[in-house]
């Protein structure tokens, strides 16, 4: 238990120290003894004291005083003040000043063997916790995000400059590009990263859906609503909120979440008490927002709100010089996931890699390492491998002017889910050049917009 | 350590040291003999807390001759105090020779409860072991059921046994040879 737990007794009173002493060696501490502040000061200098028992009042430096010291030496050591009288003053006086807890003498062994072992356990448990927080603190540091491109040192930058303060961030970047790692990485690098970050994506919920994953919801507040249910703002207490494709929302919960940003304030479906919330807000997405304002689907000062300080994550095609960087990362992550001794590319295969437009990004590139480390053979990946390979071929830099402007015009079309009014717009070209080029290009509307 | 001597000190109940000297001897396989009474020990009495010093009632029967491999335990009904603690239910040279008992705190008045002879035995046994223990140069036991535990209160001495337990006996023998 607390057996050598190391004890400095500091007491003018020969007799107090020596009682003292003696019992707390029978008790199984290792004990050390100190007539005055400097003695005990020049004791600890030269051995490490667990626990502290002080006389208050001492000619020279008094007990309070003495306190404070040995704090400033060794913060984490238990000070127990022993008082002749017990007087409230003195008491608090060193209560105040950090003191565990203060006994008075005569002690009554029960009582003093109590203090001590308690103030001991207490100690640990707080030096236990520390270690712990610092644990997690190397746990939540997010591995993943690799990347030597200027592009990327730019994003790092960024999350250092951004991560430790308060500030609303919003993450753009194409589908695939790791915007959700990089909330993780502001969030990582901020105040609040012991406090949990909740990701939700709006994209995948329906309005009502949406609303009681938001704000929560009273039992019996809509049909299925059994039990109340805390909102992704309330489980972030004092963590952070990552929006993912923020462009997604409805007009209607566009509103709400603009008054929970402003406000702080939730208030959950079917209750009518608003409940302070703390948080910080992440938002990403993959649309292009000034068009959604502009077209009036996205709230302008929803946009302005979110929009305090964006981060561009930049396609896997314009940082190319990451590829061979996050290949051998995956490869490394793939071999010990699937027990494979596989570490390298061949060269012919990295070139293929390198050629590839990857329009799903890092994911793409992530998947199409891990396909090929189950089908390729020890020790490396060759290019066979790859099912990129048939898709490789259209080189993105050596493509004529139509087709460049056929995956354009088709991928505006798609992002706008069909708005033809919408797409001219972002495209800068009336709706009849537009509906002229879908003809071309052979679009049809299939999908009606649903997403 | 080959024998014990029991030493009344004050008003001691003879047949509660006759049941004593029995139990130490079969504890410790060592000739158990009860001494002459020594008078009250006045001299280590404090005044105001009217209670008696256990270190100055130690320091007293140093002067005593026993030989090395003897020792000598004092048991007295008046109640014991160091400075610094409320009371002690008794004190011992740690490797040394002496010890002592008060039986004050030991008995069931003392806490406003009836008389009861064979737990005030039962206790004033265990105490006595435990402090001859640590003349045999044994500290506190973190084991609660042994002898050697600390106790600070009656009901923790209630709550173990009145023999060493295997890592003590251990220390014990050693000590002996």
């Amino acid at each position: 238990m607390n057996d050598k737990a190391h004890l400095l007794i500091v007491d003018d009173e020969a007799v107090v120290r020596d009682s003292l002493a003696k019992w707390f060696q029978e008790e199984g501490f290792d004990v050390s003894a100190a007539m005055n502040a400097q003695e005990a000061l020049a004791k600890m200098a030269a051995q490490h004291f667990d626990l502290a028992l002080v006389d208050i009042k001492m000619p020279g430096i008094d007990g309070v005083e003495l306190q404070s010291r040995m704090h400033e030496i060794d913060p984490e050591m238990v000070v127990i003040i022993m008082t002749g009288y017990a007087s409230v003053e003195t008491a608090v006086a060193a209560l105040k000043n950090g003191a565990y807890d203060y006994v008075s003498k005569p002690f009554d062994p029960d009582d003093i063997a109590h203090t001590v072992r308690n103030a001991l356990s207490h100690r640990n448990v707080e030096r236990e916790n520390t270690r712990l927080r610092e644990t997690v603190a190397t746990m939540t540091q997010p591995k993943e995000f690799v990347g030597q491109s200027p592009a990327m040192m730019g994003v790092f930058e960024s999350i250092q400059t951004v991560g430790p303060t308060e500030t609303t961030v919003l993450i753009r970047g194409e589908s695939g590009t790791g915007k959700e790692l990089c909330a993780r990485a502001i969030h990582a690098a901020s105040s609040r990263r012991l406090n949990p970050l909740v990701v939700l994506h709006c994209g995948a919920l329906t309005e009502s859906l949406l609303e009681s994953e938001l704000f929560g919801h009273e039992k019996g507040a809509f049909t299925g609503a059994q039990y109340r249910r805390k909102g992704t703002f309330e489980t972030a207490a004092g963590g952070t909120v990552f929006l993912d494709e923020i462009g997604d929302i409805n007009l209607k919960t566009q509103s709400d979440l603009l008054r929970v940003l402003q406000e702080r304030e939730i208030t959950r479906v079917g209750s009518s008490r608003p409940i302070s919330v703390d948080f910080r807000c992440i938002a990403a997405t993959n649309k292009d927002l000034e068009a959604l304002v502009k077209a009036g689907t996205f709230r302008a000062d929803l946009y302005y709100r979110v929009n305090v300080f964006p981060v561009q994550l930049s396609p896997l095609r314009e940082r190319r010089s990451d590829i061979p960087l996050l290949v051998d990362h995956f490869v490394r992550k793939f071999s010990g996931a699937m027990n494979k001794r596989i570490s390298r590319v061949s060269p012919a295969a990295m070139d293929l890699l390198e050629r590839y437009s990857w329009p799903g990004n890092v994911r793409e590139l992530e998947n199409a390492v891990e396909r090929a480390m189950v089908v390729a053979r020890e020790p490396e990946l060759q290019e066979q491998d790859f099912s990129v390979q048939a898709s490789a071929a259209p080189e993105c830099t050596r493509r004529s002017l139509e087709s460049v402007e056929q995956a354009h015009v088709l991928s505006v079309i798609e992002d706008c889910q069909g708005n033809q009014t919408l797409a001219a717009e972002i495209l800068d070209i009336d709706r009849v050049t537009l509906h002229n080029k879908l003809k071309k290009y052979g679009w049809r509307k299939t999908t009606a917009g649903a997403p | 350590m080959n024998s014990i001597q029991l030493l009344p000190i004050g008003t001691v109940d003879q047949s509660l040291l006759e049941r004593l000297s029995k139990a130490l001897t079969a504890e410790f396989i060592a000739g158990c003999e009860v001494l002459e009474s020594a008078p009250e020990p006045s001299f280590a009495l404090n005044m105001a807390r009217q209670q008696y010093s256990s270190t100055e009632i130690l320091a007293s029967m140093t002067d005593r001759p026993v030989s090395a491999e003897a020792r000598i335990l004092a048991v007295t009904s008046v109640d014991l105090y160091i400075p610094i603690l409320t009371f002690v239910f008794g004190e011992a040279q740690l490797n040394g020779r002496c010890a002592v008992v008060s039986t004050s705190r030991l008995r069931q008045e003392f806490y406003g409860l009836p008389a009861n002879a064979s737990l005030l035995v039962e206790r004033l046994v265990k105490e006595s072991v435990h402090e001859l223990g640590h003349t045999l140069g044994i500290s506190h036991c973190v084991n609660y059921e042994c002898v050697m535990a600390s106790s600070h209160a009656v009901e923790l001495i209630d709550l173990k046994q009145r023999s060493f337990c295997r890592a003590c006996r251990a220390r014990a023998l050693a000590f002996r040879k």
